[in-house]
């Protein structure tokens, strides 16, 4: 009884365990392979945190197929990409674009670098130009815990 | 009544804690001997008490008491005993239980081991160690309560997420905490530096294996981690730059700056504000770490447990030291004067360039992952930053670092010029372009990236290895050799550790650049080849009885091409009917030149299975890098200088004991 309950449970939960399925492969390679990239860089939109090209779910393997469709039909890319853009909006893009707000996005690494390099320059010539320090005598407490340390 | 008793031992702790806080810090500040003293017996109890209170909790676990309402909801009597005891700390309120018990267990060491810190400072790491586990003890005992009590207790509970029920993911949390909670320290003796006003080459030995430790853990936790998520979530990625995994890899890359930075307080009494910074900021990072894990605001494929309200107290915790330690850093920094003179060209302008790199690379990753988050809030923009950002914004750090590393670590303190340190590497230069030039000819038509990153690894590697050689001085190779073995395992800690981060490098390159994948309606018993493979499935059984789970099992037959049996790997699919949750077990032949992946999916209508095929080359050499790095850190914690302060506590040691530096 428990047994069959359980096989029951097993049917209803029972998800598509691939993401990419068998029958959605385009017999051309290349255009496959175009495919297969564009999918990597749009998100699955009812996923946690999936590209269309990882996920189970029903509506990335709609996404998938569409976006196989608008490659057979002659887009680039690029048009592939701008109609699901269009439809679901710039949230399913993994990458964002280098337009408004964005930008201090990509820029912000590069920007913080140069900055870093300057400052650490200024600090590493200020020390090369640096007097070197006198000889700083031990304190009391500094010489009897060395004294300690080495055991005298 | 454990379970009672349990509870309370953590309210005490809760009380020690607070005690430990206020009591040797006003001592310090006095100069009263009694009042700093009692720190270390306070650290001792705190742990105790912690360590009873987890105990507890873990019998509760093995004994499935389901009058537990935590143990209801994460546990199961059919589950195997290993995944009842990981069942402790794979919930919320378990693993907040498992982070406090590290702390203080770090606590209580630096109480042990700590004898040889001036007594104010030790007092004072102590204080401002306990004053962390205050806020964790707070935020356990008022908002995550692991003790709560079932009024009518079930007959059974609702078992553990089934992703979890995995020896990877098992140990990658205990691992994690141990990095996590080990920068801990770092804060603490960053913390009491400030409060001190004083940071001299002594405080960057005490910082370093501390560093070196958590950092060592880390490695392990994300390389466990990853491993988890190449063979578990069935897609054999090992990397997403998820929120979740960015959470651990920005203290990381904090901790291998910190590490390198403390080289040159110890060494050369330079770079210490940057250095105590750095140690602030590595804490920090893992206090932020803890909040996207537990507040689920950022969406993760991982998040497994999350509250958005605890996230708030979290974010309260973390605004509270970060604000307090950089006020503090703000009004003290301008005292810690350096001493070493260096020039332009030199050791410690490679180790600045070093942090610089890495520094900047984890500033990236923070502001990729929390962008979304900015976004929204700030320009109204619902978007997302995935992988593709990270791996374009990243790569070049990575690159440079890579090429950068073998020329700097070579470099002498004080004054050097690149020339030299060149010329010693011309056989490493010519062996990794050799190499790349040799892989990117053999497999032409795919991008120049993989060729150009294994080239660098192998200049990761080789140039390791001179580095290690020139270190034994000069003359007959057979005197080399022996004073290799007399090195300080310092030298050889670093030496392997920055070959570890070349074998990774070479594997990540080999990886994302030549694996095969094929993705097809299998018919049993019709073998079909896959890149230098046959691949047969042979037979697939339904209805498998596991422990806690049914399962659908393939049997596919992987063989070389003259037909040879290389091996049967079984993907299956599993249900867990007591969770609701479906997961997908891939079978995976690992070898050591590739791994043969395959994972199983549906029944097609007009016969025959969906399955999907990967040969990934090299895919064991990205954990064996990571194993390799911390066996790296290893070597270096047990070098012998961190050692002699603990051989002249228990008997005189020879003048010579003291090292020479």
């Amino acid at each position: 009884m428990i047994r069959a309950a359980m096989i029951a449970m097993a049917l209803l939960l029972a998800t598509p365990a691939l993401a990419v399925q068998p029958d959605e492969v385009l017999p051309d390679p290349v255009m496959e392979e175009r495919a297969r990239d564009i999918s990597g860089g749009l998100r699955c939109l009812v996923c946690r945190n999936e590209s269309i090209d990882e996920s189970n779910a029903d509506l990335a393997r709609d996404l998938r197929l569409l976006v196989r469709e608008r490659l057979v039909l002659g887009d680039t890319d690029a048009e592939t990409v701008a109609f699901i853009v269009d439809r679901y909006g710039e949230y399913v893009l993994l990458r964002p674009t280098l337009t408004g707000s964005s930008i201090a996005l990509w820029a912000a690494g590069p920007v913080i670098m140069l900055l870093a390099l300057g400052l650490a320059f200024t600090y590493v010539r200020r020390r090369a130009h640096a007097e070197a320090p006198t000889e700083i005598a031990l304190n009391d407490a500094e010489r009897s815990r060395l004294k300690e340390i080495i055991g005298d | 009544m454990i379970v009672e008793l349990g509870h309370f031992a953590l309210i005490l702790a809760f009380m020690v804690a607070i005690f430990q806080t206020a009591v040797p810090l006003v001592g310090a500040h006095k100069g009263w001997a009694g009042w700093m003293s009692v720190a270390e017996p306070a650290a001792t109890t705190q742990f105790l008490l912690t360590a009873f209170s987890f105990g507890a909790l873990t019998y509760a676990f093995v004994t499935s008491d389901f009058s537990l309402s935590l143990v209801v909801n994460n546990s199961h009597t059919l589950k195997p005993m290993l995944y009842k005891i990981t069942g402790v700390w794979g919930n919320h309120e378990g693993s907040l239980l498992l982070w406090v018990l590290i702390l203080t267990l770090f606590g209580a060491m630096a109480a042990w081991f700590g004898d040889n810190l001036p007594p104010t400072l030790r007092a004072r790491v102590l204080a401002v160690q306990s004053s962390v586990a205050v806020a964790f003890f707070a935020f356990i005992l008022f908002t995550s309560n692991p003790f709560e009590r079932l009024d009518f207790p079930p007959f059974n509970g609702q078992d553990l997420n089934p992703l979890l029920q995995d020896p990877g993911l098992a140990f990658h949390p205990p691992f994690l905490y141990l990095g996590y909670v080990g920068l801990s320290m770092a804060f603490s003796f960053a913390v009491a530096a400030l409060i001190e006003g004083r940071v001299d080459a002594a405080w960057g030995r005490w910082v370093r294996p501390w560093t070196l430790a958590a950092w060592v853990f880390l490695t392990i936790g994300i390389g466990l981690g990853s491993w988890w998520a190449y063979y578990e979530l069935g897609w054999g990625g090992f990397w997403f730059w998820d929120p979740v995994e960015n959470a651990s890899f920005m203290p990381w890359l904090i901790a291998a700056a910190l590490m390198h930075s403390a080289i040159v307080v110890e060494k050369r009494e330079a770079l210490k504000s940057w250095t105590i910074l750095l140690a602030i900021l590595a804490f920090g990072f893992s206090l932020i770490g803890t909040f996207i894990v537990r507040s689920g605001v950022l969406t993760s494929v991982h998040a497994f447990a999350n509250d958005p309200e605890r996230g708030v107290y979290i974010l309260g915790i973390l605004g509270f030291f970060m604000g307090g330690a950089l006020l503090l850093f703000a009004f003290r920094a301008g005292s810690m004067e350096a001493k070493g003179v260096f020039s332009t060209v030199s050791r410690e302008s490679g180790l600045i360039l070093n942090n610089l790199l890495l520094a900047v690379s984890c500033f990236i990753v923070f502001i990729g992952t929390i962008w979304p988050l900015l976004a929204e809030m700030f320009f109204d923009r619902t978007l997302s930053v995935g992988p593709p950002f990270f791996n374009a914004a990243f790569t070049p750090f990575v690159f440079v670092l890579a090429v950068v590393l073998p020329i700097a670590a070579m470099l002498p303190w004080k004054r050097a010029t690149v020339g030299r340190s060149l010329r010693a590497l011309i056989p490493a230069a010519i062996l990794a372009l050799s190499v790349g030039l040799f892989v990117w000819t053999m497999f032409t038509g795919h991008s120049i990236l993989a060729p150009m990153f294994v080239a660098l690894s192998v200049w990761l590697v080789a140039g390791a290895m001179v580095d290690l050689w020139s270190r034994t001085g000069r003359g007959a190779v057979a005197g080399r050799i022996g004073r290799l073995t007399r090195l300080p395992r310092a030298d050889w800690g670093k030496t392997v550790a920055h070959a570890g981060v070349g074998v990774t490098i070479f594997s990540i390159a080999t990886l994302t650049g030549y694996q095969t994948e094929d993705i097809r309606v299998a018919q049993v018993g019709q073998p079909y080849q896959v890149g230098n493979y046959q691949i047969e499935l042979v037979n697939v059984e339904e209805n498998v009885q596991g422990p806690n789970y049914i399962s659908t099992m393939a049997h596919v037959a992987v063989r070389e091409l003259d037909g040879r049996e290389v091996a049967l790997v079984h993907p299956e699919r599993r249900i867990y009917p007591v969770a609701g949750m479906a997961t997908t077990e891939a079978g995976i032949n690992n070898g050591f030149t590739r791994d043969v992946y395959i994972t199983l999916g549906d029944p097609q209508q007009n016969g025959g299975w969906a399955i999907r095929t990967w040969i990934k080359p090299f895919a064991n050499w990205i954990w064996g890098g990571a194993i390799i790095m911390a066996l790296g850190g290893f070597l270096s914690l047990s070098d012998r200088r961190y050692r002699v302060g603990a051989a002249a506590a228990k008997a005189p040691a020879p003048i010579q004991g003291v090292p020479a530096e």
